[in-house]
């Protein structure tokens, strides 16, 4: 019989993207596991929805499209992760399933499945969720209490710089913990899952211009959903540049883009719009910031990032 | 001086540190007239005809061709056809060996003394680069400009292989002879050694060995694939960028592998032409990896067997590396010129690719700074401007792309279809 024939090279890696998707689970986990012990059972439970039903999102549809299953590549499990952190506690259930649906349906399947969406699903959804049902979106919980609490530490501003660093203040499941989103960041960075880049040039240049305008840089650093944001949503692969340059220039446009939201627009919370703006710009980031060829003979023309 | 990206490998160096074996002479060889990159050979022997070892029984047909030599003596069998690894036919001739090796009588020791007579002497001793590609030395050794610099080759950077490294070790003095002769008469003023650093006993016996020749450097690179590479080879070692449609030597430099230097050296001394080489034997399959000199036709099935591998229930046969190898469909094919490495495995396994997730991997492992992820959409679009403006033509086929690609893309492979869409110059 006639050996196996096939185009070199004849090694692979070991990295697929099944792993690196349970990489970013386990460097979420630190967060979600934060939130759990300071928001008690019922951010359990939203989180433990969202997963489910963004994993049920994903199968049902790959199954009525009747393509092949790609729910075991982790994918919908992330998105779903951050979907449910990125909530707070006293969420409905329902609500948080009709987030999983528009994060997996609506912006990921239906344009193409993984790899193929040019928003972060978790990000729009949270921002459906919170113009649809904005009540549900801004009542949270005090920290180990039932008391409800309609303002985070970013409205009220009294919150001690140690409780935003540890997050035991008012807020959505997955972002009040700093210390815990820091640790899971440094973990993929070490990991080599994603650059540097993009958190140290969205938090740099936001801390610039928050102490440009004169604020604190210290308290906002630490409040709302800019470490989540920074760490873990604009550093997805899909919807952000792809070369270091083009990373960079992203980092410090949602930065900008969060500061102006934060101070001047008619939210409190500015990260998930900045970054939805800004993956809005990857396809011409990425066009601007092609990678240099070895000994090219002629700059490369621009056009061929349309490709 | 910025190190161009690559990827890190195992090294599964086996067989580096055991003394290179010499076949015993095969009944039959089957010799294939295209070994080189050039026009294939005209076979001048016909069956029936007697042959002793280094007589020519292919004639070199062009300027990129250079001629064939029996590696054993004994009666031409036929003349029959050889699939090529490439899917071409070309005539091969096939050797029933008497055992004697009576060598050629025209084979004499000759000592070239200009430049020309060097470029003919590698052409008449049918010598082509020993590192794997085949192109004909020759041409190398005739440069149209002066040479300023000589690199070395001897990065070996695919896994498993080491004949190279045995040959650094065992034949030290033949390379730095190699070396000088070029040198000498191409009015050569310098010359630099690229090592890989996972050879350190290597880079001692050519440091020890050039040690009164401070004009050659032996230079330890970073075990990084690929080190090897033509173009990443001269950069690390000299700093000079082959840029995109020149050769080295428009740079005014000569790249020649460590094997193929010992073997000018060898050619002075004996006269013998290219009849025999080094190859490294594993793999899975392989009960005892060794390195094996065996004449050139020898059947790939004879070394398997030498080497303790029956090649009947094997799932693939890598000829050459991991990396840029290409896959036999049978033992039953000859040993070639530039094949340095044989590896035979019992499972290949095959990872079904899933949709891309615009890592950037690829890109962060090319070493020519391509954007792989951009060149497959572009030729999945068969948008050819977009192939040639990302620079398309840049790929050599490495293949880091490839194994980088969490999603298991034929990156690599799609590079290589996508380079039938460019405009053939």
């Amino acid at each position: 019989m006639p050996y196996h024939i096939a185009p070199s090279p004849h090694e692979k890696s070991a990295v697929t993207t099944q792993k690196i998707m349970l990489a970013v689970l386990m460097a979420l986990l630190p967060a979600a596991l934060a939130g759990c012990f300071y928001f008690g059972l019922r951010a359990v439970l939203v989180l433990l929805t969202a997963v489910i039903s963004a994993v049920a999102a994903e199968a049902g549809c790959r199954i009525i499209m009747k393509r092949n299953q790609t729910v075991t590549d982790g994918s919908a499990a992330v998105t779903g992760l951050l979907l449910g952190m990125n909530l707070p506690a006293d969420m409905p259930l329902w609500q948080v399933c009709v987030g999983s649906f528009v994060a997996i349906v609506i912006v990921k399947q239906l344009f193409g499945g993984l790899g193929q969406n040019f928003a972060n699903p978790a990000i729009v959804a949270r921002i459906v969720l919170l113009i649809s049902f904005q009540a549900g979106m801004t009542t949270f919980r005090a920290p180990n209490s039932d008391a409800i609490v309609s303002a985070t530490p970013m409205v009220s501003g009294d919150a001690s710089y140690w409780d935003l660093f540890l997050g035991n203040t008012a807020g959505c499941i997955g972002e009040t913990c700093a210390a815990a989103l820091l640790l899971g960041g440094i973990f993929l960075c070490m990991i080599r899952v994603i650059l540097p880049v993009t958190p140290v040039a969205y938090l740099g240049s936001f801390a610039l211009c928050v102490w440009l305008g004169g604020g604190d840089v210290l308290y906002q650093l630490l409040s709302g959903g800019l470490m989540l944001g920074a760490i873990f949503m604009a550093t997805d692969y899909v919807t952000t540049p792809i070369t270091p340059v083009g990373k960079a220039i992203f980092g410090v446009g949602c930065g900008i883009l969060t500061y102006l939201i934060r101070s001047f627009g008619g939210y409190p919370e500015g990260v998930s719009f900045a970054i939805l703006l800004m993956n809005l710009l990857t396809p011409y980031i990425d066009r601007f910031t092609m990678t240099k060829p070895f000994g090219a003979a002629k700059p490369v023309r621009k056009e061929a990032a349309d490709a | 001086m910025k190190r161009r990206n690559g990827i890190f490998l195992s090294h599964r160096k086996h067989t580096e540190g055991f003394p290179t074996l010499r076949l015993p002479i095969p009944q039959e060889v089957t010799i294939p007239m295209a070994m080189h990159m050039g026009a294939p050979c005209v076979p001048v022997v016909k069956a029936g005809d007697t042959v002793t070892v280094g007589q020519c029984i292919g004639e070199a047909q062009g300027h990129f061709s250079v001629p064939i030599h029996a590696s054993v003596s004994g009666k031409v069998k036929a003349v029959t056809e050889h699939l090529c690894a490439n899917g071409t036919k070309c005539p091969a001739v096939v050797i029933t060996a008497d055992g004697q090796q009576t060598p050629c009588p025209d084979c004499k020791p000759y000592m070239p003394s200009t430049p020309e007579e060097l470029a003919a002497m590698a052409k008449q001793a049918g010598c082509v680069g020993l590192g794997g590609a085949g192109f004909p030395t020759h041409i190398k050794l005739a440069p149209q400009k002066p040479i300023s610099v000589m690199v070395i080759n001897g990065a070996e950077c695919e896994p498993y292989l080491t004949s190279d490294c045995r040959m650094m070790l065992e034949q030290t003095d033949d390379i730095i002879k190699g070396i000088l002769l070029v040198m000498q008469i191409l009015h050569i003023k310098n010359c630099r050694i690229g090592v890989e650093n996972n050879k350190p006993a290597a880079i001692k016996a050519l440091a020890d060995a050039a040690k009164d020749h401070p004009e050659i450097q032996v230079i330890p690179l970073p075990s990084q694939y690929p080190q090897g590479a033509e173009k990443i080879m001269i950069y690390h070692t000299t700093g000079i960028t082959v840029t995109e449609g020149t050769l080295p030597a428009d740079h005014g430099v000569l790249l020649l592998n460590i094997s193929t230097c010992a073997f000018l050296h060898q050619y002075t001394q004996t006269g013998m032409p290219l009849v025999e080489r080094r190859i490294t034997v594993d793999g899975d399959a392989v009960e005892r990896p060794c390195n094996i000199i065996a004449p050139i036709g020898t059947s790939m099935r004879t070394l398997l067997e030498y080497a303790g591998c029956s090649p009947e229930k094997l799932s693939h046969l890598i000829c050459g590396g991991m990396m840029m190898g290409s896959l036999l469909p049978s033992a039953d094919t000859p040993l070639c010129k530039p094949n340095n490495g044989l590896l035979a495995f019992w499972q290949y396994v095959h990872p079904e690719p899933t949709a891309c997730i615009r890592c950037g991997r690829c890109m962060h492992a090319c070493p020519m700074g391509l954007m792989p992820m951009q060149l497959e959409k572009a030729y999945h679009a068969k948008d050819v401007e977009a192939l040639t403006a990302l620079k398309l033509n840049l790929c050599m086929n490495c293949g880091c792309c490839s194994y980088v690609c969490p999603a298991n893309r034929p990156l690599a492979a799609t590079h290589q279809l996508a380079k039938t869409l460019l405009p053939r110059k």
